[in-house]
């Protein structure tokens, strides 16, 4: 489903290139559940971004669904991303003066879908992630658990293919982090492909698929048959 | 995405940064409400000069003496001529002509009038009945000054209202004597109350026959030839008449000036115009600068919401969309100010109409058009770069920052 090859993404900070992405080769079927780890600055984030369409690469090839993705127009990929990808970032970035519910129709707003058809989107997306009773609170209302849940929310509502998540839980604590990561799972066990970002071991370790990164490349692409369920 | 939930995207936004929106509705309706008081206080002037010069007659031609230089032919002195006066003579001679109504010569002067110990200093009009056809004023009480040879002088007087109440207050004053200078004249009637009138203060005056107001003040050229005519449609061949008649009578010199109302009122009318779009122009600056404001404060709005059109991105807006967004942000607050600024100008309006009752006030349509074009015109113009620079944002960085 998703084909990287020789993938380089490299930044000119002053006079000097910084190779963000060296030469990344990655397949990613649909419906996996992948964990990507490594020390800071080795690339995590902007290999995710790179996925997620919100970045391009220096050199090499990106096929999605095998199209060839990096070729496309700026309004074919804002297409793509909004029926393929879902983002969900460490700080949540929910609009502050919209209420969870306006938040979650977002997407569905930007993708012209009616009043109507919206409303049963939302409250059925809602009642998924269990915060159906602050619907039509402001962010600033809910705690950081519920905050990312209406991100999640805000991310799946319109039905994608892919879940890219960087540092899900870097920003909450660790009961709600686990809830978090819980929600997660569950929407890849209905067949989400699922991308995570995070430094946190234990974490890591739940994902059968794990990627470790350094300084650009991809160190250790490990499968595990039988993910680690210590903290269920 | 639809345009209503675009509007409303927008209006929440504007909603979201409360200071903002109204001190930028605030600039824009000043500048709005600026451009229509100010244009119809211009109109008003236009409208109140053009009025008063309505009220000298209608069909009128005046003759002075003297080439004006700005008919043409430069100065006659310079040709080796002199500028002749102009007699009772003239003036006979110009009326003998059946496209001439009426006929009124004029001698200004001003000398001191008096009753027994009462003195006023006042403007001595000498001329013919025929001044009050022409002029279309009202006589009070008694008769205007007598239909009798133009070239034989009598003397009677008739007095303005408020000449006449200063020298001889509630008391008759009809048949009554009056000095004027060093002779006697008999009070035959009074002016009525006229209004004012832009040349002449009616109220203020002692009208004597021309011929006695050429003894008075000792000569024999006239200050005007006041004419006119049967029809509107005459006004040329009369001027040409009178051209002619002129010239023969000065040994072929051109040497008077002719003005018809209708050429002085074009003239104040265009200037007057000319002058309100100035004050509409000087106006409309305003505009420029809240428009200019907008973009300052549009582009503080896009760098102050980086994240969230950064979020958009990621969300699948395509930079089309979110030059949309905020160009809709944009025409909803220059709308809404120009909105405001026309309930503003109105108010404006009114409460000087309130004051000044006399102005007929009231901004003509173009500038109701000018404000609101200008207003909308300049809060797109001037949003185009914050929106432009929001659709170039690098949604990775945007939402990197925190
Ligand atoms: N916009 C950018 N400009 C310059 N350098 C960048 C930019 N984004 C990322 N980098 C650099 O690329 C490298 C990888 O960054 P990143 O993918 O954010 O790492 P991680 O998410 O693993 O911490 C780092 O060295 C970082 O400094
Ligand atoms: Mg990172």
């Amino acid at each position: 489903m998703i084909q990287l090859t020789d993938i380089q993404r490299d930044f000119q900070v002053g006079d000097q290139q910084v190779h963000a992405l060296r030469d990344i080769n990655l397949q990613v079927a649909a419906g996996e559940y992948i964990s990507i780890m490594g020390p800071s600055g080795s690339g995590k984030s902007t290999l995710l971004n790179m996925i997620g369409l919100l970045d391009q690469p220096t050199a090499g090839h990106y096929q999605l669904d095998g199209q060839d993705v990096t070729t496309l127009s700026d309004e074919q990929q804002a297409r793509t991303r909004r029926e393929k990808i879902g983002f969900v970032f460490q700080f949540f970035h929910l609009v502050p003066r919209l209420t969870a519910a306006q938040n979650i129709a977002l997407p569905l707003v930007l993708a012209g879908m009616s009043e109507k058809e919206r409303n049963k989107k939302v409250t059925q997306a809602l009642t998924q992630m269990g915060i159906a009773d602050r619907a039509e609170h402001r962010p600033d209302q809910l705690s950081g658990g519920q905050r990312q849940r209406v991100a999640i929310a805000r991310a799946t509502v319109i039905g994608p293919a892919v879940l890219l998540a960087d540092e899900p839980t870097g920003n909450l604590d660790s009961a709600s982090g686990i809830e978090v990561v819980k929600i997660l799972e569950q929407l890849n066990t209905n067949g989400l492909t699922l991308l995570v970002v995070t430094h946190d071991e234990a974490l890591g370790k739940r994902a059968r698929r794990r990627i470790h990164m350094k300084d650009g490349l991809i160190e250790h692409d490990t499968l595990q048959n039988h993910p680690s369920l210590a903290n269920p | 995405m639809k345009t209503r939930d675009a509007t409303r995207f927008a209006f929440d936004a504007l909603r979201g940064y409360r200071t903002r929106t109204l001190l930028m509705l605030l600039a824009m309706s000043i500048g709005v409400a600026s451009v229509l008081v100010l244009t119809s206080l211009g109109e008003a002037a236009r409208r109140y000069v053009t009025g008063e010069f309505a009220s000298l007659g209608t069909n009128l031609i005046i003759v002075l003496p003297g080439k004006s230089e700005t008919t043409g032919g430069g100065s006659p002195n310079l040709l080796g001529g002199t500028t002749r006066d102009l007699t009772l003579n003239d003036a006979l001679a110009v009326s003998r002509s059946s496209l001439i109504n009426h006929m009124a010569p004029l001698i200004i002067g001003s000398a001191p009038v008096s009753v027994r110990n009462l003195q006023r200093d006042v403007m001595v009009v000498g001329t013919t009945s025929s001044l009050l056809d022409v002029r279309q004023w009202h006589l009070g009480k008694g008769q205007f000054l007598p239909e009798t040879d133009i070239d034989r002088a009598s003397f009677v007087t008739v007095l303005g209202s408020t000449l006449k109440q200063e020298l001889f207050g509630a008391k008759n004053a009809l048949g009554e004597w009056v000095r004027i200078g060093d002779r006697r004249f008999r009070v035959v009637g009074i002016m009525a109350a006229q209004g004012r009138s832009f040349d002449i203060d009616v109220e203020n005056v002692a009208f004597v026959p021309v011929a006695s107001a050429q003894m008075l003040f000792n000569t024999q050229s006239l200050f005007r030839i006041l004419l006119d005519t049967r029809s509107r449609e005459s006004i040329p061949r009369a001027i040409e008449h009178i051209r002619r008649t002129l010239r023969e009578r000065h040994q072929g010199e051109e040497d008077v000036t002719i003005i018809t109302q209708d050429a002085v009122l074009a003239t104040f009318d265009k200037i007057l115009r000319a002058l309100t779009l100035t004050v509409a122009g000087i106006a409309a600056i305003s505009l420029a600068v809240a428009g200019i404001l907008i973009m300052n404060v549009m582009l503080v709005a896009v760098s102050q919401r980086t994240t969230e059109i950064g979020l958009l991105k990621a969300l699948g807006a395509p930079r089309r969309q979110i030059i949309r967004l905020i160009m809709t942000e944009a025409a909803l607050l220059s709308s809404m100010g120009a909105g405001l600024g026309l309930l503003v100008g109105q108010i404006g309006s009114n409460l000087i109409g309130y004051f000044y009752p006399a102005l007929p006030l009231g901004a003509p349509w173009w500038a109701f058009v000018a404000a609101i074009g200008v207003a909308l015109g300049t809060g797109l113009l001037f949003s185009l770069l914050p929106a432009r620079r929001a659709a170039q944002l690098d949604p990775v960085q945007a939402l990197a920052r925190r």
